[in-house]
């Protein structure tokens, strides 16, 4: 193999500076291709000003010439605006073709009734997917995200127990309609001794141990017209779906914070609260602002969520 | 500081005009390009029966993540078999360059391969390297123009090709092919098929060997896997110099012996084997940085000494140690190791592929809320189970849990799921379990999925785990 050839005194151009005399500078330059992108990148940018939104300017910025996004807005209306990457999301979700598979789906969705949903398996995946963005818009906010909700303020909508009833029909009601749940309160009705009383007595009904005579005592209270607590709680405590009354027989307590508490004490001191101070919790109504589709995907999928009836 | 001369930004490059050859590398190089062009512009139009899916034998479809291979259809999460076959290129290259040098870049590389397709456009358009710089030099007229004006058009032509080509794979070929020309293609064919004309035009058109000596990263790290036993293509400067240099063939130097006795080299400075060179650099200048080793010179070498009758080889295929006469290894340490991996990483892609389960599981929990308390007490978690069926039969199936005694599974109203040929579906599962008395933290436990009426495809199992409160103290 021969040697590589040393190239020769002066052959690379120097920047023609000198420094002590002897110093000198390469100057190796650019291949012309390399310039030119260079120029390109700048007539580039050049372009995009003009095209684009680029510059901010007081109180606004320059929006960019012969470049428009045409979308429908939140009312129905037909909307024409500069570029910009919201407007084009917009655009995208209501003219692509994934969004329009996914409209002609929810159409096959909102044309089928629940039953079928409920057994078929694609259909369940697709409500879901859906549901969860319409759930976490509307209804996460107080239910939060995986609609275990708040005791005392919002129900748990995971849980087996529902306040109005469970079926896809009561479900979608109280999403359509809203519902408003009421008990009053009792701190001058009733007095101390009898708060405890009913307190005991409540407690009994979901298998508590607590001292019998006093949970007799209560019981007095609740199926009579002193405390009047079975008009709504009914006389077995397991509550009417209509009024929205709790099943005080059960585990789940959607209000007192009774599997909260450590001691029986606590616990006691929880349903009297309750007692005392009253209910009322109201959920508005969705039929203004959902359409009957979303209310259809929202039901199927709080049904869902803890296994509805 | 003396004085400021004007000083050059830009070096503008030196015209290459790549004079043809015929010879035994030359033919190997175009048979290359024959079946990478037979194998990469028919491909798409290839058919392939399947009883569900596209009947395409290579199509990537995006939209439904799923990758047509011939008999094989990978999913979203085989994607890792992509990683295992870069891997596999990676170090194919490593091994063949630790070897035999740059063999990619003369042989295969699609700047080579373009580039030899433009050149034999223009060679067959304008003639061949004297006519090409007669016809530069010559003023413009009418022959120049339509000359010129001819070479581009064929070769946008093959850059469009090329680019619709590439779209062909993504979609039904002939079916996008009538889209495209009717305007119904999606925007995404259009802007890549315009992307890759423009790319392929550029490059094997206007930049050629600048993309080899400026832009490619490979050509730059060549000197890592590069030592003196690896295969180069070099001018053997013993035969071809003497102790005098190289000399033009005269009266006095015409035979090996009039040239042996005045110690003239057999190199008769023809220049042939620069004129060839589509680098536009002379081998006898050793080993450099733009030699893509596509051996063009030696077959020009070869040919004048034929002529000549010297014996070829005075321009070959040797190594640094060999040229100066020693012999070279070829398995050491270095290429052992990378066909170690090499085969590694073959046999474990193989076996990854060859175990490609045709029904998957995987189990997601839902995390908000970690678990229910049900009015009767029992404990409620709930979880995502993601069924993929991958067999081209829709599948019944029936889902089922164990190692949770006493425990109950709800699946709603889906009394069996039924999943379509090549589908997949998620489905929310409900275990109920009451916990014994203090019994605290979490428990494992697995979903079973049975295909039925199907033994020849086994159970599949997921793990999951049970949470119960108090679990996080």
């Amino acid at each position: 193999m021969s040697e590589t050839k040393p190239k020769p005194q002066g052959a690379v151009q120097t920047t023609g500076h000198s420094w002590d005399g002897d110093l000198q500078e390469f100057n190796n330059p650019l291949p012309a291709w390399w310039l030119w992108g260079f120029y390109a990148t700048v007539l580039f940018a050049v372009i995009y000003w003009v095209l684009f939104p680029a510059w901010p300017i007081a109180g606004g910025y320059t929006t960019g010439v012969m470049n428009t996004i045409t979308f429908v807005d939140g009312s129905g209306e037909e909307r024409t605006t500069h570029w910009n990457t919201r407007s084009l999301l917009l655009k995208e979700m209501q003219q692509s073709e994934s969004a329009q598979r996914s409209r002609e789906y929810l159409e096959k969705v909102a044309a089928t009734d629940y039953q079928e949903i409920l057994s078929d398996p694609e259909m369940m995946d697709f409500t879901r997917s859906m549901a969860k963005g319409l759930f976490g818009d509307n209804c996460a906010a107080c239910h939060g995200t995986g609609g275990s909700g708040v005791i005392g303020l919002f129900p748990n909508l995971a849980d087996d127990d529902w306040l109005w009833g469970g079926t896809v029909e009561q479900i979608e009601t109280s999403i359509r309609a809203g519902r408003y749940g009421f008990m009053p309160e009792f701190r001058n009705t009733l007095n101390a001794q009898q708060l405890d009383d009913v307190a005991t007595y409540v407690l009994s009904l979901s298998g508590n141990k607590v001292d019998q005579t006093v949970a007799a005592r209560g019981e007095k209270i609740f199926q009579t017209d002193t405390g009047g607590c079975y008009y709504c709680h009914t006389e077995s405590g397991t509550g009417l779906e209509s009024q929205g009354a709790a099943n005080l027989t059960d585990q789940v307590w959607t209000v007192a914070d009774v599997n909260g508490a450590e001691t029986l004490d606590a616990q006691k001191a929880e349903v009297k609260q309750v007692i005392r101070n009253g209910v009322e919790r109201r959920m508005p109504g969705w039929s203004e602002r959902l359409t009957a589709a979303q209310i259809k995907l929202l039901t199927v999928f709080v049904h869902e969520l803890g296994g509805g009836q | 500081m003396t004085e400021s001369s004007a000083q050059q930004m830009s070096a503008a490059r030196v015209s290459i005009y790549p004079r043809s050859v015929k010879g035994r590398f030359r033919n190997v190089k175009w048979a290359i390009l024959g079946f990478a062009y037979g194998v990469y512009f028919l491909l798409p139009w290839l058919r392939w029966e399947r009883s569900v899916g596209p009947d395409q034998a290579v199509l990537f479809d995006i939209a439904d993540r799923k990758f047509y291979m011939f008999g094989l259809v990978a999913h979203a999460q085989d994607l890792f078999w992509l990683t295992g076959f870069l891997l596999i290129a990676a170090l194919l290259l490593f091994f063949v360059t630790g070897i035999a040098g740059r063999v990619f870049c003369g042989y295969f590389c699609f700047q080579t391969l373009w580039t030899d397709l433009y050149m034999l456009i223009e060679r067959l358009v304008q003639g061949d390297r004297v006519a090409r710089i007669r016809l530069d030099k010559a003023p413009w007229g009418a022959g120049k123009l339509l000359r010129k004006s001819l070479t581009h058009l064929l070769w946008l032509l093959a850059a469009f090709w090329t680019g619709l080509t590439f779209t062909l794979y993504w979609a039904n070929a002939p079916q996008l092919l009538t889209q495209w020309f009717t305007g119904a293609a999606p925007f995404a064919a259009y802007a890549t098929t315009l992307f890759l004309t423009a790319t392929t035009y550029v490059m094997a058109g206007l930049a050629r060997e600048q993309v080899c000596t400026y832009m490619c990263p490979y050509a730059r790290f060549q000197s890592v896997m590069f030592d003196a036993d690896t295969r180069i293509v070099a001018y053997d400067g013993k035969r071809g110099e003497g102790a005098m240099g190289r000399h033009k063939v005269t009266r006095d130097l015409k035979t090996q012996d009039q040239r042996a006795r005045q110690n003239v080299g057999d190199c008769i400075d023809c220049g042939y084997c620069v004129q060839v060179c589509p680098t536009g650099i002379d081998i006898r200048d050793g080993l450099q940085v733009q030699c893509i080793t596509c051996a063009l010179c030696i077959d020009a070498c070869d040919t004048i000494m034929d002529t000549l009758g010297w014996g070829p080889g005075l321009i070959r295929y040797t190594s640094e140690k060999q040229s100066r006469g020693e012999t070279s290894r070829i398995w050491k340490p270095k290429t052992i190791a990378y066909g170690l991996f090499l085969v590694a990483a073959v046999m474990g892609l193989g076996w990854s592929i060859s175990q490609q389960a045709p029904l998957e599981m995987s189990v997601v929990q839902v995390r908000q809320p970690l678990f229910v308390r049900l009015s009767d007490g029992r404990i409620q978690n709930s979880y995502e189970l993601h069924l993929e069926n991958k067999t081209d039969e829709p599948l019944q199936l029936a889902i089922m849990m164990r190692g949770l005694a006493g425990s109950e599974l709800d699946l709603g109203k889906l009394a069996s799921i039924e999943l379509g040929a090549q589908r997949s579906v998620r489905v929310v599962a409900r275990v109920r379990w009451e916990a014994e008395h203090r019994v605290k933290g979490s428990r494992s436990f697995q979903f079973d999925v049975v295909p039925q009426q199907r033994v020849d495809i086994g159970m599949v199992s997921a793990p999951a785990t049970f949470y119960l409160p108090g679990g996080e103290h």
